[in-house]
């Protein structure tokens, strides 16, 4: 099962490689990692996706725990919380239908043009990973030239009423 | 899919901050370093001096009354003596190396101390700040490459951090699971200087994370040890660690459960008592070995459940319940998923338990015991049936003689260091241990060459007791340089090679499981060690016959300075019982009758 860690240690250089180091040594995979600041400068957060059954989750979280500038280590899996990718991606995008096929998923993904050419556009999506995801599915087809994704980000929910994500139009 | 943000550019670029004041009149890194060491008690350091770490050998040339250093001959054998140091004494042990290969040479040793759980501090020598990342001459990530193998390390990046760095490292070294921490001071670092006060720089972000033994746990822990009909406690070098020996024997006494070390819990509890099942494992007894695997209820305290204890995991202590008590949060469920764990100090718990134990009426606590009478009779069959026995007729000198012999002339109160080997396990299993810190081993790293240095590191801390190292000829021969350490320190430590003329382990592993074919283990060409100690300004003896071991090992013990005793054993004997690796621990394979 995939698991997101959400790790407070000391901003400090070495300590990220402390972590990654941790999790490479004992053949634990990380799938995606982001690291910044909190609140207070001396201490940065990471967040980890990993995935492991939930021995060797609880594993890597006492591992964690033991780094000595490690002050905090949750596995917000099982809390509610929101957590967040981003992508930007460079599709073809010809003047005509092809541009607005690009344009109409992006309205429909609440995605963000952010650059453009003749022939190409530069979009920005952000969202859970499953609409991420599907973003990136809906656009394959229509050539995608390049893409980069962020690690997740996560927080803990405020009030468990909340939707996650506004509804789509695909329901993701 | 990796993205990395924001990795904070301004600290991990850092040089020297121009505020430091330049003068004179304040000290430099090295003797903040210095004066930070004594404040943590230190007067014994191990080391090695090299480039990157002049300023420090330059204070300490100033220091030297009231800081003795002592220069080894090998930067491993730093490590390993000031891992004997702490392992004899509770102490956090010091070692001092330069940097690059200083540094990397120590890495053996460090990495023994983290697999070990000794607490030590090795500070390395490295190039200049504006140096690093250069390839300058020297220059190794030291933090690096010590990373995996450390509690925590440090790169003093600002002198002003240096007296902080040194307290918090003690701090961590022997607080918790202890570990060993490595501090790579720059070599401007070094030579910046920066006020000092003692008080005002104790202050660290580390806290003790530990937790009190919850009172339920203990409660229900002590209802299971009570109830048990085949209880066993598994005990290993976390009852060294936490000083928890008097607990664990009282605890074990009052309901009279059967207690089986580990190689590194020897000496954590009395081997000759009635209630010691011998040590557990690969090359443990018969007895502990079936009890663990017949018990209802394991309890195992200040241990990791190491492949070497449980063979398959899978079919070890098939029928317990197993209660895991360990200061280490992470050495639960590690291995094996207990059904109580305790995340606790080794001594708080079994004092708990005992206390809980205590409370009860003793008519309960009389019952309890009464009904593992059963189970003792089960054991006490065990014992006759397999005792740890050996051969020692014959031509030649059995090594289990020898350890038995030193076992005798000792009076079992000599502290034994060993290399790696079979000797190691002989001496494991023929020299029964009466207290704590008396038994020094390399057991998770199994490092050959430990036994000579750390033997001369508990000498330092023990001046006036005997210490043997029971070392194999191959071993030995990986740090007897240190022999001139132990010389020119005068620490007198005797060294008794159990001289097979093979990797005797490695050489009973290919008789036992590779056809014999003795691939790369005759190491019969080698020194004439009585010669090599002579040359060393050591005595050197020898026992070639049975006839003439008592005397010589009598002779070489009594020795008032360094002694190397080379003892010629018989080349083919093996190391029995054995568990083959990664098997059911009932497959014990044992010496064969009438060998
Ligand atoms: C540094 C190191 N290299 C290799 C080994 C693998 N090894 C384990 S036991 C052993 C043989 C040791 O021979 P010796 O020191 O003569 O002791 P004996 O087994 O004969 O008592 C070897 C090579 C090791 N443990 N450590």
């Amino acid at each position: 099962m995939r698991h997101t860690l959400s790790i407070i240690v000391a901003d400090q250089p070495g300590e990220l490689s402390r972590i990654v180091g941790l999790f490479s040594a004992r053949g634990f995979n990380i799938e995606t990692i982001s690291v910044g600041g909190t609140l207070d400068p001396e201490w940065s957060r990471v967040t980890i996706v990993t995935s492991g059954d939930d021995r060797t989750i609880e594993q890597i979280v006492k591992q964690c725990e033991r780094l000595a500038r490690v002050r905090e280590v949750r596995d917000v899996t099982s809390q509610p919380h929101i957590e967040r990718e981003m992508a930007l991606i460079d599709v073809t995008a010809s003047p005509g239908a092809a541009r607005q096929e690009v344009l109409s998923l992006v309205s429909v993904f609440r995605a963000k043009v952010v650059d453009i050419s003749h022939t190409r556009m530069v979009i920005e999506a952000s969202g859970n990973r499953e609409k991420v995801e599907a973003f990136v599915e809906m656009l394959r087809p229509l050539g995608i030239n390049d893409i980069t994704r962020t690690g997740r980000v996560a927080i803990g929910r405020l009030s468990n009423g909340e939707e996650d994500e506004q509804p789509l139009a695909v329901g993701c | 899919m990796i993205a990395q943000q924001h990795i904070n550019p301004a600290t991990a670029a850092s040089s020297l901050p121009e505020s430091i004041t330049v003068g004179e009149s304040l000290p430099r890194g090295a003797e903040i370093l210095i004066e930070a060491l004594l404040h943590e008690g230190v007067d014994s350091i191990f080391g090695y001096p090299g480039g990157a770490v002049l300023h420090i050998y330059d204070e300490l040339w100033r220091y030297r009354d009231s800081i003795t250093h002592y220069l080894v001959r090998h930067e491993q054998g730093a490590v390993h003596m000031a891992e004997g140091y702490a392992r004899s004494s509770g102490r956090v042990g010091v070692a001092l190396v330069t940097s690059g290969p200083g540094a990397t040479n120590a890495v053996t040793g460090i990495a023994n101390a983290y697999m070990d759980s000794t607490p030590i501090v090795v500070i390395t020598g490295q190039v200049p700040l504006p140096l690093i990342g250069t390839d300058a001459f020297q220059e190794v990530d030291t933090v690096g490459i010590t990373r995996p193998c450390v509690k925590h390390n440090y790169l003093v990046r600002d002198v002003r951090d240096l007296a902080g760095v040194v307290h918090e490292a003690f701090f961590l070294a022997r607080s918790g699971r202890p570990g060993p921490v490595v501090i790579d001071i720059p070599k401007d670092v070094s030579a910046a200087r920066s006020s000092y006060s003692r008080l005002s720089h104790i202050a660290f972000p580390c806290r003790e994370k530990r937790t009190k033994p919850d009172p339920r746990a203990i409660s229900r822990a002590a209802d299971a040890c009570m109830r048990s009909e085949r209880p066993v406690l598994y005990v290993g070098g976390g009852i060294v660690n936490s000083g928890a020996a008097d607990e664990l024997l009282a605890f074990a006494e009052s309901l009279r459960l059967p207690v089986t070390p580990t190689l590194m819990g020897l000496g954590g509890f009395p081997s000759a008592h009635p209630l010691c099942l011998g040590m557990l494992g690969m090359h443990g007894t018969y007895a502990a070995n079936m009890a663990v695997a017949e018990s209802d209820l394991l309890v195992a305290v200040g241990v990791r459940f190491d492949d070497r204890v449980t063979g398959k995991l899978a079919t070890f202590a098939p029928h317990a319940r197993v209660i895991h008590i360990d200061i280490d949060p992470a050495n639960i469920g590690k291995n094996v998923a207990p059904a109580l764990a305790i995340a606790a100090d080794a001594r708080e718990a079994l004092a708990a338990l005992r206390e809980e134990v205590g409370a009860r009426a003793s008519a309960e606590t009389g019952a309890s015991i009464a009904r593992r009478e059963l189970w003792w009779e089960r054991i006490r069959a065990w014992q006759r049936e397999q005792p740890l026995r050996f051969d020692g007729s014959g031509e030649h000198i059995k090594p289990q003689t020898v350890i038995r012999e030193l076992h005798r002339l000792t009076e079992g109160r000599a502290i034994i260091t060993t290399d790696v080997g079979q000797h190691q396990m002989w001496a494991a299993q023929f020299y029964p241990f009466t207290r704590p810190r008396q038994w020094i081993t390399s057991g998770g790293l199994g490092t050959m060459g430990f036994g000579l240095p750390a033997a001369i590191g508990a000498q330092l801390a023990f001046r006036d007791q005997l210490v043997v190292a029971v070392v194999g000829d191959g071993g030995f021969q990986m740090t007897n340089q240190e022999l001139a350490t132990a010389v020119q320190y005068e620490l007198p430590v005797k060294v008794l090679i159990m001289n097979n003329g093979y990797l005797g382990m490695v050489r009973q592993w290919q008789e036992m499981f590779y056809e014999r074919a003795y691939s790369e283990v005759d190491i019969s060409v080698a020194p004439d060690f009585v010669k090599l100690a002579e040359a060393y300004g050591a005595r050197g003896l020898r026992a070639a016959r049975p006839e003439e071991l008592p005397s010589v090992l009598a002779d070489g013990l009594a020795h008032k300075g360094v002694a190397v005793i080379d003892v010629l054993v018989s080349k083919e004997e093996n190391v029995f019982p054995i568990v083959p690796a990664g098997s059911n621990s009932r497959d014990m394979i044992f010496q064969s009758e009438g060998v």
